[in-house]
């Protein structure tokens, strides 16, 4: 799956879409395949504080286990209630339905452009 | 001569061996062996030959012969002592049909679901065993001891408690070496713990709490009060509880636990001296997560149809690492397997009947006492009675002895009984007329306290409720086995597993009543035949790891690592070297290395590996200049994950003794050296073995091992320990001279020596194969794993060689090109393997992608070449997929494993059903492949849909409607 030009990424392969001080989180389709099947999904909660490169969460497939980096420092307004009941949209629709919370932003670290990351893993 | 047993033991004769060592280029196994192992480690060069300490071998029958001498000289006693272990009667049915059937004790770990279904079964007739029982939600698949069960306990606890208490309150009634466990398992980690006496009132504080139910001293008592004052304050509360007596006592759920463990021995499995038994331990919802040790849940395979298999694997070690909720890998399935058939047969009357029995028993033996004026302390009791004899309870321990039976004695003016099952009208008589009552058995009224009385049901599933004729439960067993792959069946290739030979005759002396019959804290006048056992046992593990001194008491090898880690730590601290915490792990090491090290109260610091897969030296220097003094230790494993001899390992521990580390040596692959290389010559201070692997114990479907911890003189003082160890004493070999030296560090199994019943196995294996056969195993293995590497290095890249391009006793076959080539992923390869008759090869360990093959040095040739061939074959069948001969999602690759249920069905598919479930018969027909065809191992389920069940979780037997297909 193409990674959409519109979004911003991290290293940890995730993807951010900003809007203003407002960023929805997710993780790539790559990341998605990598993991494989999700069975579970652990997201910070709502009005939590979260500091850019720390472990805020835990996606776990069948074979393996991921650790949720927060991309960027802020406050949780939202985490997707329907991926914790369906992990599988994660791995369904990894920059849509499975998108995994809404962070109001103080700043960010170091972002990635679609292009950047397409070459960090190698497409 | 007489026949010879390695001759039995090593699958490939004289003629096989030259035909496989000159498709590998060797003219002889010896210039194999001196090619593949390094010369700098070998211990020919090391020692003067013949110098061992191993006897000559002996015949099976004269093995056998000395077993019976060694046994003779135990003495078996009824056992009153009770403290979690109690006589009970294995149903004939169980024994002949699961313990000493090897369709149930070769199996592997269920990894391969497909191939597991029927210990699966078993497994899930277990975890609703102790659900229903305890009341709680999810019961895992056994844990190791009821004493271990209580330590993961705690550490659950504390990983689930919002508290941030560094307390952990244990009831006085606890069980002592359950309370001693604790306390030397939790001092590395921080945790205090504190002891208190609830009933008084004492305040249950901290993070958890944990009560034994009923107590160590017999008494029943209702802890509902104290568990919610423990509860409000953020504790997460443990209940131990005896299965038998929760038929008639409120459940841990009612009284409000969160958590319960204990064991399962008395449903059905022999005393045998300690073990092995198997532990449980189950939970509330919501704390599934954080649950130690293997689950089995409920999924569905390819057809829709319910099938079992290992669930939430993603919170174990393998995975983890040193994040993992517990280093527990090998739990005692075999045992809980037992345990759960147990309860299978008598059904939830037949057990509810025991356990009335059992309290009868003890309400006619106080009632015989109140005759004599002797109270019991405790009015409320289950099947102990709690005696106090001021002054007198070591004389009556002695009366008592010398009518054959044992009590408890505590202290001068305290003793216990704990009548069981087996207990008989006449020994309660006996017993009373210790204390004068000549009475005879009378029934007395029922003790249990009303508002403890069970009401709640329990085992209502049918299969609780179906079996109870012998034909009926022969028949479940047998239909049970059929379903699954053992090495009954063929050759089980699990690198890093050594599924080798578990010959009949190792195995004859484990059900020997002289064996299996003696309680772990009996006197050691009695066990006298055992610790000569041991004490030879030891002697000769010592010789061919070249270490000083021995441990036979963690039961896996993960308690083997665990134990060795915190010798070194003990090492570190007598030295005043508190700073010492720093343990330096290779990257490709196995996760339980990691999990052991935090359990130890390590921190793990990852070293590289090089492309070869030997540890970066470069990486290693750097990390220990950069940790300085916190060094504590490097865990290596040698040869490596890799299956490589690595040259350079000399050098590696002399790094580490340079800095002041100690060097623990992972035994995992010991089979690889046994005989020609040994551990303490490479320079490793402490290591693990697993008899379970190297010496022959079955691997019983996952379980039990044992785990022995050597180690060189420096640390014998921090070898585990137990409070009530026969002997402190164990075996020190120094120079010529062997002697002995005492074991004074934590204690880490609930008997002091393990899971002793099957040790018989490994020193049978020992006694008959002699320091010559072992080396001849060693060989035949490794000329094994090369001739499988060279024989399919044209069609699978070999991953990691060593010098003149040979592997160890395993080689790793990349299948990383194969599926960027065609889309046949590991697991498509794994699950073909099941319709040519196979069970697949480790699989994505140690190098996510490949198959690691260890045939070891019990397969023949017949077996190592079909085993080639349908690589071969499947090699073939990936090619034809990537040139389009068939669809990439409807080939044989992709649909295995193939069932019969997929021939009697509509059959759409590109390829023949013959194709599909005969594989191996394509060459046309002879006497061979017919009687594979006939012989041949029918999967009972499709591939089973794994995200499925961990995503909708299911751990207790689904209702029979549940079968119906979707």
């Amino acid at each position: 799956m193409a990674n959409p030009t519109d979004l911003s990424y991290t290293d940890e392969h995730e993807w951010l879409r900003v809007d203003g001080d407002i960023a929805v989180v997710g993780i790539t389709a790559y990341a998605a395949e990598k993991l494989g099947d999700i069975v579970y999904v652990e997201l910070p909660k709502v009005g939590s504080t979260i500091t850019a490169g720390a472990v805020v969460g835990e996606i776990e497939s069948t074979k393996s286990v991921g650790e949720l980096f927060a991309p960027v420092s802020g406050e949780i307004l939202e985490a997707n209630d329907a991926v914790v009941a369906s992990p599988e949209l994660v791995n369904n629709d990894p920059f849509g339905a499975g998108w995994l919370v809404k962070v109001r932003v103080t700043s960010t670290g170091t972002l990635l452009t679609a292009d950047e990351y397409n070459a960090l893993i190698g497409e | 001569m007489s026949e010879q047993f390695v001759d039995r033991h090593i699958g490939t004769d004289r003629a096989a061996q030259s035909r496989m060592l000159s498709e590998i280029g060797f003219d002889s196994i010896e210039h194999l062996i001196e090619a593949a192992i390094p010369e700098s480690i070998q211990v020919d060069k090391l020692r003067a030959p013949g110098s061992g300490l191993l006897p000559d071998p002996v015949s099976e029958r004269d093995a056998l012969a000395e077993l019976k001498h060694l046994a003779s000289n135990n003495t078996v006693r009824r056992s009153f002592i009770g403290q979690g272990y109690y006589d009970t009667v294995t149903p004939a049915v169980i024994k002949r049909n699961v313990l000493e059937n090897p369709s149930w004790y070769t199996a592997y770990t269920p990894y391969q679901p497909e191939i597991s279904q029927g210990r699966l079964e078993a497994l899930i007739n277990f975890q609703t065993m102790v659900t229903d029982l305890t009341g709680l939600d999810i019961a895992n698949a056994s844990m190791l001891d009821e004493g271990t069960a209580a330590v993961e306990a705690m550490l659950l606890a504390r990983r689930a408690s919002k508290s941030e208490s560094n307390v952990f309150t244990v009831d006085k009634d606890a069980l002592p070496q359950t309370l001693s466990l604790l306390i030397g398992r939790a001092e590395p980690l921080g945790i205090e713990i504190r002891v208190a006496d609830l009933l008084a009132g004492d305040d249950p504080e901290g993070f958890g709490v944990l009560v034994q139910y009923p107590g160590a001293s017999g008494r029943v008592w209702n802890p509902t009060w104290a568990i919610e004052r423990a509860k409000a304050a953020g504790a997460i509360v443990i209940v131990m509880a005896d299965l038998l007596a929760l038929t008639l006592l409120k459940s841990p759920a009612e009284l409000g636990a969160d958590i319960a463990a204990g064991t399962t021995q008395r449903f059905g499995v022999p005393l045998g001296f300690g073990g092995p038994h198997a532990g449980y331990l189950a939970v509330r919802a919501g704390l599934e997560r954080s649950m130690p040790g293997r689950l089995v849940g409920v999924s569905k395979d390819a057809n829709g149809e319910l099938a079992y298999r290992l669930t939430l694997q993603a919170r174990e070690q393998h995975i983890r690492r040193e994040k993992a909720t517990s280093n527990i890998c090998t739990a005692q399935v075999l045992l809980a397997v037992m345990a759960g058939m147990y309860a299978v047969y008598h059904g939830p009357t037949g057990l509810r009947d025991i356990a009335r029995d059992v309290h009868a028993k003890a309400t006619a033996l106080a009632a015989l006492l109140a005759t004599v004026g002797q109270p019991v302390v405790h009015d409320r009791y289950f099947d102990t009675l709690h005696l106090h004899v001021p002054g007198r309870a070591g004389t009556i321990g002695e009366e008592a002895r010398d009518q054959g039976f044992l009590l408890n004695v505590i202290d001068d003016n305290n003793l216990t009984i704990s009548v069981d099952e087996t207990t008989t009208e006449a020994e309660v008589e006996a017993l009373g007329r210790l204390f004068g009552a000549t009475g005879a058995f009378v029934e007395a009224p029922n003790v249990i306290a009303d508002d403890l009385k069970r009401t709640s049901e329990f085992l209502t599933h049918p299969v609780f409720n179906t079996h109870h004729s012998e034909t009926s439960m022969m028949r479940y067993l047998k239909r049970l086995a059929d379903y699954d792959y053992a090495l009954d069946r063929g050759m089980i290739p699990l690198g890093s597993c050594t599924m080798k030979l578990n010959a009949a005759t190792e195995m004859e002396a484990v059900t020997w009543a002289e064996f299996s019959g003696i309680h772990p804290f009996a006197p050691s006048a009695d066990v006298a035949g055992y610790l000569e056992l041991i004490r030879q046992l030891e002697t000769w593990l010592i010789d061919v790891t070249g270490y000083d001194t021995i441990s036979l008491q963690p039961n896996a090898g993960s308690q083997g690592e665990l134990a060795g880690l915190l010798a070194i730590r003990g090492f570190h601290l007598a030295n005043g070297d508190t700073q010492r915490t720093v343990c330096l792990i290779p990257s490709s090491a196995h996760g339980t290395n990691a999990a052991s090290a935090v359990l130890a109260g390590m921190s793990v610091v990852v070293v590289a590996c090089d492309d070869n897969g030997n540890v970066d030296i470069s990486d290693l220097r750097s990390k220990i200049a950069e940790q300085g003094d916190r060094l504590a230790a490097l865990m290596i494993t040698y040869p490596s994950t890799h299956g490589v001899y690595e040259h350079d390992v000399l050098d590696i521990t002399k790094a580490v003794h340079d800095a002041g580390g100690q060097v623990y040596v992972d035994g995992a692959n010991m089979n690889a050296m046994t005989g020609f290389a040994r551990y303490g010559d490479l320079g490793g201070d402490v290591s693990h073995l697993n008899l379970h692997k190297t010496f022959c114990i079955p691997h019983g479907g996952g379980g039990p091992g044992v785990g022995p911890v050597a180690a060189k003189a420096h640390l014998a003082p921090f070898l585990p320990s137990h409070p009530f160890a026969q002997s402190r004493k164990h075996v020190l070999v120094a120079g010529d001279e062997v002697t002995r030296v005492a074991h004074n560090g934590t204690q880490i199994s609930a008997a002091p020596y393990g899971s002793p019943s099957i040790l018989p196995i490994s020193w049978a294996y020992v006694r008959m194969m002699g320091e010559d056969g072992i080396r001849r195993a060693t060989a035949s293995a490794v000329l094994a794993a090369n001739y499988i590497a060279r024989r399919l290095s044209n069609h699978y890249p070999v991953l990691y060689t060593g010098d003149n391009g040979l592997v160890a006793h395993e080689c790793i076959l990349d299948l990383r090109p194969l599926t960027a080539a065609t889309g046949v992923s590991v697991d498509d390869v794994a699950k073909r393997l099941v319709d040519f008759g196979f069970h697949a090869p480790t699989m994505s360990f140690p190098v996510a992608g490949t198959l690691m093959v260890e045939p070891t040095e019990s397969e023949d040739l017949a077996e190592l070449d079909r085993f080639i061939d349908a690589m071969i074959a499947i090699r073939g069948e990936a090619d034809a997929v990537a040139a389009g001969q068939w669809p990439a999602d409807n080939n044989p690759l992709v649909n295995a494993p193939h069932t019969a249920a997929d021939l009697a069905g509509e059959w759409n598919r590109p390829y023949s059903r013959e194709l599909g479930v005969y594989p191996f018969a394509q060459g046309g027909s002879s006497q061979l492949t017919t009687e594979r065809v006939r012989g041949k191992y029918w999967p009972p389920v499709r591939r089973i849909d794994n995200a499925f069940g961990d995503r909708n979780l299911v751990c207790s037997c689904p209702s029979p409607e549940a079968f119906e297909s979707h």
